[in-house]
């Protein structure tokens, strides 16, 4: 129970420093911890042994939705649409829940990349939704208000933080939870959690959806924080991405994937402004770096004083 | 009907393509289990290798038909110290780790040989069309096709059959077998597992820096060639069972056809082709064509 | 607990000191800080990124130097030193988004310059109004950017794509008055799509019978087209039209030469020019070669002209290409811009007021005159040219022979007027 006062009070920090920060900072965190909420529904999912190379499909479809809802249907509150492109995604994530439990390990894995890649390729195809290049989101509302630019960037930093701890917190609850500890077991042993009376099915139909909502959320809040979309929210590479923060970040805590995701977007922004020509090197020896030094991820790096044996 | 020839000589030349490109990757997998990334990345080597090979090949007037051999010596020396450098340098040391921290040290590689490329050659294209043209072009059904292309399908034929041989009929290639169906068994029967991942690792950089070599001749050879082949070697294995020579086999030639269908009556669905396939295959028969289902342990 | 709050917090602000230690470029007072942003990895490198941040390097040292032609004969901009700060343009639409802001508020450039992809373009275009920061796009295609609303901090310093596809309809048409059949082979994206569309609608518009026999969106980066040639070559078209770049151009021209499909046909590249030096040998005969505008060997001989292909073989060895060429346009527009709203003063002019010179500015530029006339002053309208390939080498290789040059009225939309709904109308309000 100590992991949520804990968040709560990052929660705290965050939002109290949100206004202190520089403007550019505080886009790069609002997207690195929208991303970083994909990574965290993402990790639950490993949790369970479903390592998922199509989250793009879920990530690119609650973009998409709340674009559209912006657009088509008029709705300009952020939390709307954020509640939009998650439940889309979490709709979407249940109905193909039913085949998707079915599969284990590298067939889950190519099964998902290729419906997200079909995801990808309607986008591509769909004119009107201005195929490759996408479309624009206009500035939403707050409640019924309506802000500046500058006002409305804080605002949108504070709607993902929040989102993204409270997820952190409710998916701490999950794991720890009947669900979340059966889906570990099914990681271990499947065969012995169903001669022990749990359904596999069920609890994996279950964390998929998780996943495919956190995902949903995420997408929709990049949508917002961006101001534009495009179907390159569902490639493949951008599916492989999350799950490499997802590895490099360890699953040792719920908070892990969302410092995973700022570090690994920090790098990436070191690397663009102090290497331009050879960006992707240095991300790849930061990679090779991590993995080598810090082999359960980078949320060990915070983890080694800590008595072993006591839970995260 | 001229529509049904060029469709069937447009799957095959493309499901050569796939199966040299794929068979690399399948045995990978099989073996070792670990998706490559870097796959793309040697393809990508093997064939700037050839381009600048072919071209300082024909800078030196040297006789065109050892332009031929050259790329595949090309693409074979490349691909097989590249792979022994990354087997040995970055992949062994993490043996033992969970597989997907391999696949996250096969896309740290990937992009690191992305980026070494690009120092070594540049942004500019490379070229290595003398041997595509040389061997000219023949008529099927009333349509032309370049005989290289046609070529390829020769070459696909003797790769599939030559691993095909080595793994049913050489020891060797039995223990390979051995170690892809259960590597605890195999360790307890003595076989040196880590000998036979080093040696499956670089014989599947090899065969994907000879898809890059080969390819060379018929593309402009430019930054990022190998990102797209990754995923649609990943598709073919999966379809065909991964670890399997026949089922890359099979599964190519079912892509080849279904996309060459599709470009010829329907291209607006050519995107999708090769997904919807695998989609359908997983759907059907969730451990591919070929692949084998994992007895289930207690 | 506290542990937690401590790493998390930990590291948080790892993230931002990093972020925030980076030297941020602090600008030197006195000098005008560009952010350049192309393509410098990825198959848009070769064809596009480096030539253009070539030419940027190139005429950025020129003209600090002093030593061009006037009316660019003052040093730097305004008698202030350039400096240039460039990013790569790859990572995806959000990726820019974040390096724009990072332009804008941590590096605190005084204007960006950049973006190729259109859909870099159409993410950025509402973030130059939200900072209040000079933006000028230099080569990205998108008639969107200023047909679906106006900006006031974005110019757009090269002609748009509608008229690459509109001059090449005219001209094949021009050239041949017998068309009775089209096809089309283009990458399947934005570019792709909307390349063939105005085609096909430009053709459709100036020959109602002519027949679509195929439509082939090939994936980008595909490199390898057997199929696709073999199904343009069961159709028999008169005419194939491709907006085919960088190394997929180069693949398709090979496979395709290889297999007979430039025989008995014309086929339309309009992208072509890019690709036409370093396959000088390979392109058939009879090719028709666009250059997205009068640039490379549409360019006219005037003396800026004559500056900057000298200059940029000698440096790069290489004939310069259109990337190239629009990059020296964003530029000078720029220089003009600023120190005609500086009127003599020596110190940086306020944004508002180059912003109001910059509108409707005509100037001249290696390509011949730019003319900022459409999307309020802020969309620039160039002629443009098509001529067909012939490889002669007694004259150096490479040649266009036949070229015919459209007045820009003729080929670009008038103001206020949709490019789609221009061309169906038949190009209604035209000047040719």
């Amino acid at each position: 129970m100590r992991t949520v006062p804990a968040l709560a009070c990052v929660l705290a920090a965050l939002l109290v420093a949100g206004p202190l920060m520089p403007s550019w900072l505080v886009f790069l965190l609002t997207v690195a911890i929208a991303k970083g909420l994909v990574v965290l529904g993402l990790v639950v999912m490993m949790r369970a042994g479903l390592v998922s190379f199509g989250q793009g499909l879920y990530y690119g479809l609650g973009a998409y939705a709340a674009g559209l809802a912006a657009n088509r249907l008029g709705v300009g509150d952020a939390i709307a649409l954020v509640a939009i492109g998650g439940s889309v995604s979490a709709l979407l994530g249940y109905l193909l829940g039913f085949m998707m439990a079915r599969y284990r390990e590298i067939f889950f894995a190519m099964l998902s990349l290729a419906l997200s890649m079909i995801l990808y390729g309607t986008l591509v195809r769909s004119a009107a939704l201005g195929s490759t290049d996408g479309f624009n989101l206009p500035p939403p509302s707050f409640l019924g208000f309506a802000f500046d630019a500058q006002d409305g960037r804080i605002l949108v930093y504070a709607l993902t933080v929040v989102v993204a701890i409270g997820t952190a917190m409710a998916l701490h609850r999950f794991v720890s939870s009947p669900a979340g500890v059966i889906g570990q077991a099914i990681q271990a042993n499947e065969i012995r959690v169903e001669y022990l009376g749990a359904s596999v099915a069920g609890v994996l139909h279950l964390t998929y959806v998780v996943g495919a909502a956190a995902a949903g959320v995420g997408g929709a809040l990049i949508a917002i924080a961006a101001g534009h979309i495009d179907p390159d929210l569902a490639y493949w590479t951008t599916s492989g991405e999350f799950v490499f923060v997802a590895v490099l970040s360890g699953t040792g805590h719920v908070a892990a994937p969302l410092l995973g995701m700022a570090v690994f977007e920090a790098i990436r922004s070191f690397a663009f402004q102090y290497s331009p020509y050879t960006w992707q090197m240095a991300v790849g020896l930061s990679m090779l770096a991590v993995i080598l030094f810090l082999p359960a991820g980078l949320w060990s790096l915070f983890t080694r004083r800590r008595r072993p044996g006591s839970a995260g | 009907m001229q529509k049904i020839y060029a469709i069937l000589v447009d799957g095959t030349v493309y499901f050569s393509w796939l199966f040299i490109v794929s068979m690399g990757l399948t045995l990978t997998y099989g073996v070792m289990k670990i998706l490559n990334i870097a796959h793309g990345s040697f393809y990508a080597l093997g064939a700037y290798a050839a381009a600048s090979a072919v071209g300082a090949w024909f800078a030196g007037n040297l006789p065109a038909a050892g332009s031929f051999v050259l790329l595949v010596l090309a693409g074979i020396v490349v691909g097989g110290g590249a792979g022994l450098i990354v087997e040995r340098g970055l992949l062994r040391p993490m043996y033992g780790r969970d597989e997907i921290v391999l696949v996250l040290v096969t896309y740290a590689a990937f992009l690191v040989i992305e980026d070494l490329i690009k120092l070594v050659w540049g942004v500019d294209p490379y070229f290595a069309y003398q041997p595509y043209n040389l061997l000219g072009r023949t008529s099927i059904g009333g349509i032309d096709f370049a005989v290289y292309d046609l070529g390829l399908f020769a070459l696909a034929v003797v790769i599939g059959v030559a691993t095909w041989w080595a793994l049913e009929r050489t020891r060797s290639g039995k223990m390979l077998r051995a170690v892809i169906h259960d590597r605890e068994i195999a360790t307890a029967m003595g076989i040196d597992v880590a000998r036979v991942f080093t040696a499956t690792f670089v014989i599947g950089a090899t065969l994907g820096a000879l898809g890059g070599a080969i390819t060379a001749p018929a593309i402009s050879v430019v930054p990022g060639i190998g990102v797209d082949v990754i995923v649609l070697a990943f598709a073919v294995s999966v379809i065909g069972g991964l670890g399997s020579v026949a089922g890359a086999a099979v599964g190519a030639l079912v892509v080849g056809l279904a996309r060459a269908c599709a470009v010829h009556f329907l291209p607006e669905v050519e995107l999708f082709v090769i997904y919807g396939v695998m989609a359908v295959v997983l759907a059907v028969r969730p451990q591919g064509l070929f692949g084998r289902l994992a007895a289930r342990k207690i | 607990m506290t542990s937690i709050v401590r790493n998390v917090g930990f590291g948080i602000a790892f993230a931002c000191a990093a972020s925030a230690a980076l030297p941020a470029g602090a600008q030197q007072p006195g000098s005008v800080k560009l952010g350049i942003v192309t393509f410098l990895s990825g198959a848009a490198a070769g064809p596009f990124g480096v030539p253009a941040r070539n030419a940027a390097e190139l005429t950025i040292e020129a003209l600090n130097a002093g030593k061009l032609p006037a009316p660019y004969d003052k040093k730097g901009i305004n008698g202030l030193p350039i400096e240039m700060a460039i990013v790569d343009e790859a990572g995806g639409t959000t990726k820019q988004v974040t390096e724009y802001r990072n332009l804008v508020e941590r590096q605190k450039v005084d204007a960006v310059i950049g973006y190729i992809s259109s859909g870099d373009c159409l993410a950025i275009a509402p973030l130059a109004d939200e900072l209040k920061a000079l933006t000028i796009f230099f080569d990205c295609g998108t008639p969107r950017i200023f047909e679906e609303r106006s900006h006031k901090y974005l110019f757009r310093t090269g002609a748009h794509a509608t008229m690459d596809n509109v001059a090449a309809a005219r001209y094949l048409v021009a050239r041949n008055k017998d068309i009775k059949s089209i096809a089309g082979i283009n990458q399947n994206y934005a570019w792709g799509q909307d390349s063939w569309g105005d085609f096909k609608a430009s053709m459709l518009a100036l020959k109602p019978d002519a027949k679509v026999l195929t439509e082939q969106f090939p994936k980008l980066g595909a490199g390898q087209y057997g199929a696709e040639v073999s199904a343009l070559l069961v159709e028999k078209p008169d005419v194939v039209h491709s907006s085919f770049w960088g190394g997929d151009l180069e693949a398709f021209v090979l496979q395709g030469k290889a297999r007979g499909l430039f025989e008995g046909r014309t086929v339309v590249l309009t992208a072509g020019e890019t690709a036409m030096f370093r396959l000088a040998t390979q392109v058939p005969a009879g090719t028709v070669i666009g250059a997205r505008g009068p640039h490379g060997v549409f360019a006219p001989d005037n003396a800026l002209n004559k500056w900057f292909r000298a200059a940029y073989a000698e440096r790069y060895g290489a004939p310069p290409v259109y990337p190239s060429y629009k990059m020296v346009q964003a530029l000078f527009g720029l220089k003009l811009a600023m120190e005609k709203a500086a009127g003599g003063k020596p110190d940086k002019p306020a944004t508002d007021a180059v912003i109001t010179a910059f509108e409707g500015l005509s100037y001249e530029t290696p390509s011949g005159r730019v003319d900022m006339a459409l999307g309020k002053g802020h969309q620039a309208i160039q002629d443009m040219a098509y001529g067909t390939f012939k490889f002669d080498a007694a004259k150096g290789g490479a040649q266009l022979v036949d070229v015919v040059r459209y007045p820009a009225a003729c080929v670009n939309p008038p103001e206020g007027v949709k490019s789609e709904a221009w061309i169906k109308s038949g190009f209604a309000g035209a000047k040719c």
